[in-house]
């Protein structure tokens, strides 16, 4: 048989669909774009006063000056806010045409109909589709995007949102603190089980655009729950941001697992906060994939506070040409007996640029912590490159933290062993490839799994020198 | 249908500049076993690694034909594809890669898309060799050859020959570091194996191998060539006396490559 040349194809979702917006803010961020955003949303006044102070804080820190390259990165080229249309849906029939042709084309909401719990559906800055199963709805599970649960939910909404990450946290997160818009409301009540995956899909359609979804999930003592979101993204030639805040709290003996498929196109700057609160006995799971984007800056944190919480953090970063993940992980152990293990699985290629930043600190009441971090890479060619930046900060000598780096590349000796047998360079390096992740596509849904592993033969494709 | 024929014509072979192979004729035909023979440093890994076509061998000269055809010209896949297999001495581990997604690749590698093998009857199938092989079936969704015993990693060699069922097999010593019960497995494997279009060329340094497949040819190579060829008897007698009365014989002092 002869070797089939590897085709070069495009990114998959990197087509975009005409501007439908009923409603977008002018370019820029002032403070009248963030009245704007917040009139147009019929919010309380506290909701506009944080956004205002939130403003502030943003033009006042200066940009981060570790991590990727940010300097090409145009504030005043953004458009903030889009509004694609006037309602968000619970019949998928009633999404305007044209969105729903993009979410078609994605496989949404198809995925609902087999396997999902709920589905939301973010387009630009508003979620623009939404719906949960009855039966979480009557055990008083709630699900629905933040505007609403703003509205519906104050008191609630009021009490946990921007509790684990202030506007003051970072330039990115008192950025979205000003402008957020869409994103997911998640609460389940006391020992309440949803047993199948809650998930939202989110897609940037417009140039230039800035998209900050804020999402809140409480899961309250001895529940449990797995939310999944994905997001894409059309090839433009100009950068577009994406820059979201998601906070969980995780309450006594409760479960979160959070994962993440994202797989924005690579002009996009994915600059994201991510932090969740574990109190006692409770267990958080990020399960972080980041394939995609111009520059990822990421790093998922837990705040174990209750003796005996769980922080686990799985991720894989994949990086091409002219694109950078610098992705990792923060455990915080703030009480006795706390346990914590990140495992970063990085992948360079074509130039690409992959960095593990992570921090674990153990408090002066972690007795009897213990951290386990994992770090591999595997670098595909002599231009591509990694680097790992671990930060550890111990207050406690009763503490256990074992850390374990390792750099491989694909070796002539594997290949020569795989090609041996009948499989083609290209067939055996993928191979290679997917053994390699294994370790992360083994936690996702069958069906993420499934589509993850498509994903990246898709970004591996061409990558044979 | 008879088996295919391997024809290895004056193979001279380098690696790093340094040359290793000195003109090595050799000929398998299906149905045959051969066993190349020879103390360590003659070159005997090197015949098998160029004949699979290992990056870092460079053929200076000579010709190796499967069936006619010039595998020189072939990319390791095609001479897998074309027949070829190599059970090796030190096989690689690779993460992640089930055992049995790997073997099921292997074998769908040589069918067309839309041919492949069905889960079922790859699964009866490797379920059979297995226990031929006496292999824990654990062993299938195992990570390939990773953490595995040195007898493990030999087995699961001959578990893929078996399953791959190739026209043209090299062994290359796959009898090191087993023990005498692991010897009679994979040896049972490999006489299972053996038909008119089956033929293997098996390269080891010690006759106990051959005690239990017997050769129809037994070949000693020294200096990088091959310096006798004879029947089973030659076998045993190197088990014997082992390898000075060769030496003697040729007038030859050092075995080793390099030496004159």
């Amino acid at each position: 048989m002869a070797k089939k040349a590897p085709e070069m194809e495009d990114y998959k979702y990197g087509f975009h669909d005409k501007d439908v917006s009923v409603y977008r803010t002018e370019k820029g961020l002032t403070e009248q774009v963030v009245k704007d955003i917040s009139a147009r949303k019929n919010e309380p006044e506290w909701m506009l006063n944080y956004r205002l102070k939130s403003l502030e804080v943003f033009y006042k820190k200066p940009m981060p000056q570790w991590g990727g390259d940010l300097s090409e990165l145009n504030f005043d080229d953004i458009t903030y806010y889009v509004k694609p249309s006037e309602n968000t849906e619970r019949s998928w029939d009633e999404v305007p045409q044209e969105i729903k042709d993009t979410f078609d084309r994605l496989g949404i909401p198809e995925a609902e109909q087999q396997y999902l719990a709920g589905v939301s559906a973010q387009y630009e800055s508003e979620v623009v589709y939404h719906n949960m199963q009855e039966d979480l709805e009557n055990l008083g599970v709630i699900f629905k995007d933040s505007d609403t649960a703003l509205r519906e939910n104050e008191d609630l909404f009021r009490q946990y949102f921007a509790k684990s990450i202030p506007n003051s946290d970072n330039k990115f997160a008192a950025l979205n603190s000003a402008v957020w818009s869409g994103g997911s409301f998640i609460y389940v009540p006391k020992n309440t089980k949803v047993d199948t995956p809650l998930q939202a899909y989110f897609r940037i359609n417009s140039e230039n655009m800035g998209q900050f979804e804020r999402t809140l999930i409480i899961a309250d003592e001895g529940s449990s729950v797995h939310y999944v979101e994905g997001c894409t993204a059309p090839t433009y030639s100009s950068s577009s941001l994406h820059s979201a805040v998601v906070e969980i709290f995780v309450k006594k003996d409760a479960y979160c697992r959070y994962t993440t498929i994202q797989n924005w196109a690579n002009n996009v700057y994915n600059l994201v906060t991510k932090r969740a609160v574990a109190e006692e006995n409770a267990s958080m799971e990020w399960v972080d994939g980041n394939l995609g984007s111009k520059l990822t800056m990421k790093y998922p944190s837990v705040l174990l506070t209750g003796e005996g919480a769980r922080g686990h953090t799985l991720s894989i970063a994949l990086a091409g040409a002219g694109q950078h993940q610098d992705a990792g992980a923060k455990m915080h152990h703030l009480a006795p007996n706390t346990s914590s293990s990140i495992v970063s699985k990085s992948i360079s290629k074509n130039g690409g640029k992959v960095t593990y930043r992570g921090i674990v600190q153990f408090g002066k009441k972690a007795d009897g912590a213990r951290s386990n971090i994992e770090c591999d890479t595997l670098i595909m060619d002599n231009e591509s490159t990694s680097d790992t930046i671990p930060y550890n900060e111990i207050m406690n000598e009763n503490i256990s933290l074992e850390h374990e780096a390792k750099v491989s590349k694909v070796s002539e000796e594997q290949l020569f062993y795989l090609m041996s047998r009948g499989l083609s360079e290209e067939e055996a390096t993928e191979m290679i490839v997917m053994g390699f992740i294994e370790p992360f596509t083994k936690e996702l849904p069958m069906e993420y799994a499934v589509e993850m592993n498509r994903l990246i033969k898709f970004e591996m494709e061409g990558s044979i020198g | 249908m008879a088996g295919s024929t391997l024809e290895i014509k004056d193979l001279h072979v380098e690696i790093e500049g340094l040359e290793i192979l000195k003109g090595v004729n050799l000929t398998i035909n299906g149905g045959e076993f051969h066993a190349v023979m020879g103390p360590n440093g003659t070159g005997k890994s090197t015949l098998a690694s160029a004949v699979m076509g290992h990056p870092k061998y460079e053929v200076t000269q000579g010709e190796i034909l499967l069936d006619g055809e010039n595998v020189l010209e072939m990319e390791v896949d095609e001479r897998a594809q074309a027949g070829l297999f190599l059970a090796m001495q030190y096989p690689s581990e690779i993460s992640g890669v089930t055992n049995s997604d790997f073997l099921r690749s292997a074998i769908n590698s040589r069918r067309e898309e839309g041919d492949e093998i069905s889960l079922m009857k790859f699964i009866k199938q490797m379920d059979a060799k297995m226990d031929t092989l006496d292999i824990d079936k654990n062993m299938a969704q195992r990570y390939l050859n990773e953490g595995f015993s040195g007898g493990e990693k030999k087995r699961n060699e001959i578990l893929q020959l078996m399953n791959i069922e190739p026209s043209i097999a090299i062994l290359d010593e796959i009898d090191s570091g087993l023990d005498i019960d692991a010897l009679k497995v994979v040896a049972k494997g490999i006489n299972e194996m053996r038909d008119d279009k089956f033929g293997c060329l098996i390269i080891t340094h010690y006759q106990r191998l051959l005690n239990y497949i017997t050769p129809d040819q037994v070949h000693v190579m020294m200096q990088g060539r091959i310096v006798k060829t004879g029947g089973p008897e030659l076998a045993q007698r190197l088990e014997e006396e082992g390898y000075d009365w060769i030496k003697e014989e040729l007038g030859i002092e050092d075995e080793t490559i390099g030496a004159k």
